[in-house]
């Protein structure tokens, strides 16, 4: 077990899978240097320019090569610099990507992995700061994971490059430097398997990336309240462990889900409405989505911290969503 | 060339005009089948020249206008059949149809229904030869009209500067749909657009299979032995409206002009001229036309896929539940 960061685990995992297999290779702007957020620092050194392969600004045209060599056997990890850029090679992920497996019949796979630096808190603006996940969680034929801890990231990353589909990274740019332990060696973390964070009774607290870190710690001011909170942490978002939502929200009868994306068509609506549709009659409340506002992400630091949900936004969800339902009650 | 190559070439010629005759004017018609179809008809000699150029071993991703690359390749005329009228036997158990019509294991990684989206699938399998070292050669077929997608350029830029093994095949129709290349083009093809690139680039009469060959064959060998892309721009002439279901808008005129260059009489022409017996053209071409009513057969006594499986091959791994939730 050693403590490192999120950015050292992906690190790890990346070059513990391009030294186990010969068919990995990583690609993507500036990879050949440190790539972006130190993930790819130093293996350009060690696995040469072939297998670490820094690109021209081309992001249709590598991730769409990425697709191609996954059909002959290879195992990419691409990287983009913000996920925002996906915009520009949204055919390779979507028409391309996600749909040759069924589209062959099942004759070929696109092993390949994806690599998204999201999320909102850098001043970065409207192109550079926004949570699109929800665009990809609604094609079917993609995997997307979400790891949050340096354990998860590396065991994740391993999984995701094992995979014989195309798996979507999300990786939360505030959270590379985030330090935590992680095991030795060869492991992976499996995708569709929540992971209850904290325990508690009265509510369940649901998301993903950053908005797990916000809700534990809302969980810890909720507690000085008498108010105790469960933290389920989905980490992989497609295949999704419903059973493991279930569970806790059958328990606490309460559901509240926190994502970064803009509230509305957020996958944290996908999750509200299985929990209506499944749990209905074990809930207390009507189940709570916290989102970004429906907006461009702003560039002032008063604006864009207006824009997207934190700590005290969950608190504030919880709280209200216990006192309307105790005045219902008279 | 040998007479036997190109008997081999004019076998193949008709092999694909009478499939997809038997499609666009046989089977569509009746009702047999749904979808759209878009053929090759007229540009056969660009298909048939550029994949006898291939081995075996070798790759490539075609378009919406596959067929032909499909059956020049080696697929078998009776599964494709199948595939395009939706059926179980078909080479994608009936989910890809027309469009996404493949066979990996030959080397056949697509036709796409995305304009220029295979583009960058091809120099990716490219990218992979390159990696491991080995010498499989990817072609790349696309339209004039692909050409101006951005994955062209992106995907032929990094090719260049890597020297991958690709060879980006043009096969300039003159018509996208109904807007013709002229009034999207600055140039007076696509093969100048390589001097952009710093590869070659050469543009051959696409109805003269054998020249297409041979240019072909240049590329192919180039790029195998490391000197990296090519563009090759085959000019020729889509003899039917862009699919099955849309009007013909070009005078009669025109297409009469080009039907005198059709790709298959000038090869029997040239097959004539160089000794080769009538009748032996003629027991060919009843051979074709055996092979493509027994593919129809079978197509049509095949089994639509069951309702059932409905959700199979979206994933390679965990796909049940990766569907369910």
């Amino acid at each position: 077990m050693s403590v490192m960061t999120i950015s050292e685990a992906l690190h790890e995992a990346l070059r513990g899978e391009m030294l186990r297999d010969p068919k990995v290779f990583t690609i993507g702007e500036e990879c050949g240097f440190d790539g972006l957020y130190g993930v790819s620092t130093d293996l350009e050194k060690e696995f040469g320019d072939k297998r670490v392969i820094a690109t021209p600004i081309s992001e249709a045209g590598f991730v769409g090569m990425s697709v191609g060599a996954a059909m002959r056997g290879m195992r990419p990890v691409a990287e983009l610099m913000y996920i925002d850029f996906i915009g520009v090679c949204m055919d390779q992920i979507i028409n391309q990507a996600a749909k040759m497996c069924y589209m062959t019949g099942g004759q070929v796979s696109v092993p390949m992995v994806l690599r998204l630096p999201m999320g909102s808190g850098r001043r970065n603006a409207g192109q550079h700061s926004q949570n699109l996940e929800s665009l990809l969680t609604h094609i079917p034929g993609l995997k997307i994971v979400a790891p949050i801890t340096p354990c998860d990231a590396k065991g994740m990353l391993t999984a995701a490059i094992r995979d014989d589909d195309p798996v979507v990274m999300l990786e939360h740019k505030l959270c590379y430097n985030i330090r935590g332990e992680v095991p030795d060696g060869d492991y992976t973390v499996p995708f569709g398997k929540a992971a209850v964070r904290r325990e508690g009774t009265d509510v369940t607290l649901i998301g993903w990336s950053r908005q797990v870190l916000n809700a534990l710690e809302a969980a810890e001011i909720l507690e000085k309240e008498g108010i105790s909170a469960e933290v389920v942490d989905i980490r992989s978002l497609v295949p999704l462990d419903f059973d493991t939502i279930a569970a806790s929200v059958s328990k606490t009868g309460r559901a509240v889900v926190a994502q970064e994306c803009v509230n509305r068509g957020g996958y944290g609506g996908e999750i509200s409405a299985q929990i209506s549709e499944n749990l209905f009659g074990a809930l207390k409340a009507p189940v709570v989505r916290i989102g970004a506002k429906n907006i461009v992400p702003p560039f002032a630091h008063t604006l864009e911290d207006a824009f997207f949900p934190n700590t005290a936004d969950i608190a504030a969800a919880v709280r209200k969503m216990m006192r309307e339902e105790g005045s219902a009650c008279g | 060339m040998e007479t036997g190559v190109l008997l081999d070439m004019y076998r193949d010629m008709v092999r694909i005009r009478k499939f997809e005759c038997k499609i666009v004017d046989d089977c569509f018609p009746k009702g047999m089948l749904y979808g759209n179809f878009h053929t090759c008809i007229g540009q056969e000699g660009a298909v048939v020249g550029a994949c006898c150029a291939l081995d075996k071993k070798d790759f490539l991703t075609t378009t919406h206008r596959g067929h032909g690359h499909c059956i020049a390749k080696g697929m078998d005329t009776g599964r494709m059949m199948a595939e395009l009228f939706g059926r179980e036997t078909g080479y994608c158990r009936g989910r890809g149809g027309s469009l996404h019509v493949a066979d990996v294991s030959r080397g056949i990684l697509g036709a796409n229904g995305i304009v220029g989206g295979g583009i960058p699938i091809a120099t990716g399998s490219a990218l992979a030869s390159w990696i491991n070292g080995t010498d499989e050669v990817t072609a790349c077929f696309f339209g004039e009209g692909a050409s101006n997608e951005g994955t062209f350029h992106e995907s032929v830029n990094m090719a260049a500067i890597w020297k991958l093994p690709v060879v980006y095949i043009c096969e300039n129709n003159q018509w996208a749909v109904n807007t013709p290349a002229e009034a999207v083009l600055n140039t007076p093809g696509v093969a100048e657009r390589a001097a952009g690139y710093g590869i070659p680039g050469v543009r051959v009469d696409g109805n003269d299979a054998e020249a297409v060959y041979e240019a072909v064959r240049t590329a192919v060998e180039r790029a195998r032995s490391g000197g990296g892309p090519s563009i090759v721009e085959l000019y020729t002439f889509r003899m039917r409206a862009h699919n099955s279901s849309d009007k013909e808008i070009r005078s009669q005129e025109l297409r009469d002009a080009w039907e005198e260059k059709s790709p298959i009489k000038r090869l029997r022409e040239k097959l004539l001229a160089g000794g080769v017996a009538e009748k032996t053209l003629e027991e060919l071409e009843a051979e074709a036309d055996a092979e493509i009513e027994e593919a129809c057969e079978f197509a049509a006594a095949s089994k639509y896929p069951a309702p059932e499986t409905v959700c199979e091959n979206v994933y390679k791994n965990d796909n049940e539940r990766s569907v369910v939730r």
